[in-house]
């Protein structure tokens, strides 16, 4: 895949095309069947978009030493969070299991060791996605490390339109005329982390680190940034990368 | 449980109506909720729009309005809207806006009818306020029927200690040095954990023995032991003592079984104080019974005045012990009868016999047997008819004067309406008396009434009982074929309203603005004093006590079934609230008030409160409709 690559800038790309183009290739059938639903359309106003807030633990920072713990996906539209339709995996890394990571999100040796492997609940999670636009907190976790996790079963890449709930904090906070201005006088530049992000908007301090608290914890940010600072007929194409 | 949901769950869990529901209940809801948040200004609920959840504030604040667009309430944190619609039509009947950046979790209709179904404590939460109420004040006694003193509050400091081997000579200088009568004798620690305990400075002890003054005596000079004796030779190797959470009754009991006068108090195995016999003795006398007791053995002004911080003393004890606002009220009223009665019977002492019988009349709270501790003087003289002023009036002035200024002397500060026998316009015959009260009743306006409507709680104190019974009788049979006297006592009563409720940590008021503090007399206990005055008055009841007119009341159908019930408890609620404050006060070493600042409420009385001033403000608007204004010719201008 030459057209699309993780961590550069794809805020104007051509998603609906890349998709479709996808859907031929797949030779997996779960991850042809994801690719073959289309995305709503790049016009279509926010408020009319089926989104899911999607959060994953993993052991660590890189998708190519380490694993995905634990997968949390709340379906949601503008108005409304659903939690009745969550979904909250635990699954077994292949890699072993760092001391350091299980004091950050709770999840224990024996927890892990009775989950299944991610291959089990792979179709399932795509087909969770699929027709919705994922909203998640930072896409440069999620998006390489559900990458490499489907590439190493399935034999099949898997990138997709995505909300950064993160990004939005960013063109705000760090981007703007006016945050270059501070930081040029130098104020120190405003924290984009989850919980400060939510914390600006009025919203509770939730305990952290839970991948389904953290998909919620950001479907609630990206409900909140959209009634601050942006527009319920905002086009999908404004907001995602 | 679904750990993922915990976040939740817990907050839920924390706020009623959810607090005392099962963890199963808890779960469905956290795990079927929906969530949405709402940017300030932003309305969250619009006048006859379709509802099919409640709503539940995770965080922010909204204002909920009547249909007419004036504000019902605010709320925050934890609270919820929407259950009233809910139960009824399922459209929204008060609209509701977000005034803070707010996230409301929704909790399905369905999920709300299986509460209701299978919670009755939810059902009655969301359905109606009384049961939350009483359950309140049900709980406040039996918490308190418990809360037996313990033993700790006699201790004023920690014992003298030595060791074994201090010199007996050593001993009695520190006992001396004191003003104590026992010191507690110490040993280095063998290694039994169970009596030892460890010192500031790390060192481990045990309590060996007591020498008391008496032992000094009998175990030492008796058998002419050198002074330079260690202790420890002396002591006696049996040592009573008694944990400091066992109650002062055990402790006395303690001594009795023993044969000991005194008892040195352990927390866990440290020793923190000495109980004497007398200790108890004391605390003992000083109920309301020796109080009283003791303010008849006064012969002076000055000495009944001193007795005032006894007063006090009492009143904070008995709050303590757990009383309730009639016991409190009627043990406080006592007293304050008997400083009146002892500064007559001294007046008497001082200026004669009186020229013509009399009754010291007394009104208001005193007259209802429901003071407090913070409290003016409400009285009057009832003369017989053969007073005659030129000749008589003379000898009745000096003795309001004494004993309005014996009462000022002992803490019952000056009527500030100038309520008293010193004001010859309340110093009269009875026939005067009869024609004030035939006049109030029968030619009423509600300015008139402001000023009088005092004199309708009214008690002989001392003297000719008959004066005030004949003035009782009079407005027993006069007062409840007067409707216009009842409309216009009614509108009185309804000069005074309570505040909406709390918002964190401020009073709301009607217009919306916020107080940091409530008078809970003027706005609470007071309007609710009047209230059930003008019911009781309708109802023909000579009872003087709140609590009683409500009895009165109760058997007539003046009331639907359940509301003087309702009423009994939202009074009792908030007559302990403001006892309780002024307790607090007291101990604190403040000036006692009627202002309660709301931060100093606990979150679940603030809930209580409120729903108390919801029931005063729904019988105030009852009391409007039920005494309307008669509407007859003269009437209209």
């Amino acid at each position: 895949m030459t057209l699309i690559r993780p961590r550069r800038k794809h805020s104007q790309a051509d998603w609906t095309g890349y998709m479709a183009q996808r859907a031929g290739q797949a030779r997996d059938p779960a991850v042809a069947r994801f690719f073959a639903t289309p995305p709503p359309h790049p016009d279509t106003p926010i408020a009319e978009v089926p989104l899911v807030a999607l959060d994953m633990e993993t052991t660590g920072l890189d998708e190519r030493r380490h694993a995905i713990v634990s997968v949390g996906i709340v379906p949601f539209t503008l108005d409304r969070i659903r939690l009745s339709e969550r979904r909250y995996w635990v699954v077994n890394p292949p890699r072993v299991l760092a001391e350091s990571s299980i004091a950050h999100h709770r999840i224990t040796h024996s927890e892990i060791a009775t989950a299944p492997d991610l291959d089990a609940i792979l179709d399932e999670l795509l087909e969770h996605l699929a027709g919705r636009i994922v909203v998640v907190h930072f896409r440069n976790i999620e998006r390489p490390f559900l990458d490499a996790a489907v590439k190493a079963r399935r034999g099949d890449s898997v990138i997709f339109p995505m909300i950064d709930t993160m990004s939005l904090e960013a063109r705000r906070y760090r981007q703007s005329i006016w945050a270059r201005f501070q930081r040029w006088v130098g104020r120190p530049p405003v924290s984009i982390r989850l919980d400060a992000s939510r914390a600006r908007y009025g919203l509770p301090a939730y305990h952290g680190h839970h991948a389904l608290i953290d998909s919620l914890a950001t479907a609630e940010l990206f409900q909140a940034q959209i009634a601050t600072n942006y527009q319920p007929d905002t086009p999908l194409r404004a907001l995602w990368c | 449980m679904e750990t993922e949901l915990l976040e939740i769950y817990e907050h839920l869990g924390k706020h009623p109506p959810f607090d005392t529901l099962s963890d199963d209940l808890l779960e469905l809801i956290a795990s079927r909720v929906e969530v949405s948040y709402f940017k300030a200004g932003t309305p969250i609920l619009e006048l006859d729009q379709p509802l099919g959840h409640l709503h539940y504030i995770r965080s922010g604040a909204v204002e909920v309005y009547r249909s007419g667009g004036e504000l019902y309430n605010r709320l925050g944190e934890g609270d919820i809207f929407g259950h009233f619609s809910l139960l009824r039509n399922h459209k929204a009947r008060f609209p509701a806006t977000a005034i803070e950046d707010t996230l409301i979790y929704f909790v399905p209709d369905e999920v709300f009818q299986q509460l209701c179904e299978e919670d009755n404590h939810f059902a009655d939460f969301v359905e109606l306020e009384r049961p939350r109420l009483e359950s309140a004040v049900k709980q406040q006694r039996k918490d308190n029927d418990m809360m037996i003193t313990r033993v700790r509050k006699l201790l004023s400091r920690y014992p003298v200690m030595v060791e074994t081997t201090t010199s007996i000579r050593v001993a009695a200088q520190q006992v001396t040095e004191a003003q104590a009568s026992a010191v507690l004798v110490l040993e280095e620690a063998d290694d039994d954990p169970r009596r030892s305990f460890t010192d500031s400075e790390e060192r481990t002890w045990q309590i060996r023995g007591i020498l008391t003054d008496s032992d000094f005596r009998t175990r030492v000079v008796a058998h002419g032991l050198p002074p330079e004796t260690p202790v420890g030779e002396v002591i006696s190797q049996r040592l009573v003592s008694i944990q400091s959470d066992e109650s002062v009754y055990e402790a006395m009991l303690t001594m009795l079984r023993n044969n000991v006068q005194h008892l040195p108090v352990l927390y866990r195995r440290r020793p923190v104080g000495i109980v004497h016999l007398s200790d108890i003795i004391r605390y003992e006398t000083q109920s309301g019974l020796y109080l009283v007791g003791n303010i008849f053995h006064q012969s002076s002004v000055e000495g009944l005045a001193r007795l005032a911080p006894e007063v006090r003393q009492a009143f904070v004890r008995m709050v303590e012990e757990g009383a309730n606002s009639h016991m409190v009220g009627s043990a406080l009223s006592t007293v304050g009868r008997s400083f009146t009665r002892r500064l007559l019977e001294l007046a008497e002492e001082k200026l004669g016999p009186p020229p013509v019988a009399y009754s010291f009349m007394v009104n208001g709270s005193m007259a209802r047997n429901e003071q407090t501790i913070v409290t003016d003087q409400d009285n009057a003289l009832v003369l017989a008819d053969d007073f005659v002023p030129e000749r008589d009036d003379e000898y009745f002035a000096a003795l309001a004067k004494f004993v309005s200024d014996g009462l000022d002397a002992c803490g019952y500060t000056y009527c500030k309406g100038d309520v008293m026998a010193t004001n010859p316009k309340w110093r009269q015959p009875l026939r005067v008396w009869k024609s004030y009260f035939t006049g109030w009743i029968e030619r009423p306006t509600p300015e008139r009434l402001l000023h009088s409507s005092i004199f309708f709680d009214l008690d002989s104190l001392y003297g000719e009982e008959t004066l005030v019974e004949q003035l009782q009788d009079l407005i027993v049979n006069l007062a409840p074929n007067n409707p216009l006297f009842l409309a216009a006592m009614a509108r009185n009563a309804l000069n005074r309203t309570p505040p909406l409720g709390f918002f964190r940590t401020f009073v709301m008021e009607k217009d919306g603005k916020h107080n940091n503090s409530i008078n809970i007399k003027r706005r609470g206990t007071a309007p609710m004093v009047d209230l059930i005055r003008v019911h009781a008055l309708a109802c023909g009841s000579s009872s003087q006590n709140s609590f009683q007119r409500l009895d009165d009341i109760a058997q007539t159908p003046l009331l639907a079934i359940g509301v003087a019930d309702k009423l009994r408890y939202a009074f009792e609620f908030m007559c302990m609230v403001r006892i309780r404050h002024q307790a607090i006060d007291l101990q604190e070493e403040r000036q006692p008030d009627n202002n309660i600042e709301p931060e100093n409420v606990a979150d679940s009385e603030r809930h209580t409160l409120k729903d108390a001033f919801q029931i005063l403000s729904n019988a105030q608007k009852f009391l409007k409709f039920r005494y309307p204004r008669p509407t007859n010719r003269r009437d209209v201008r």
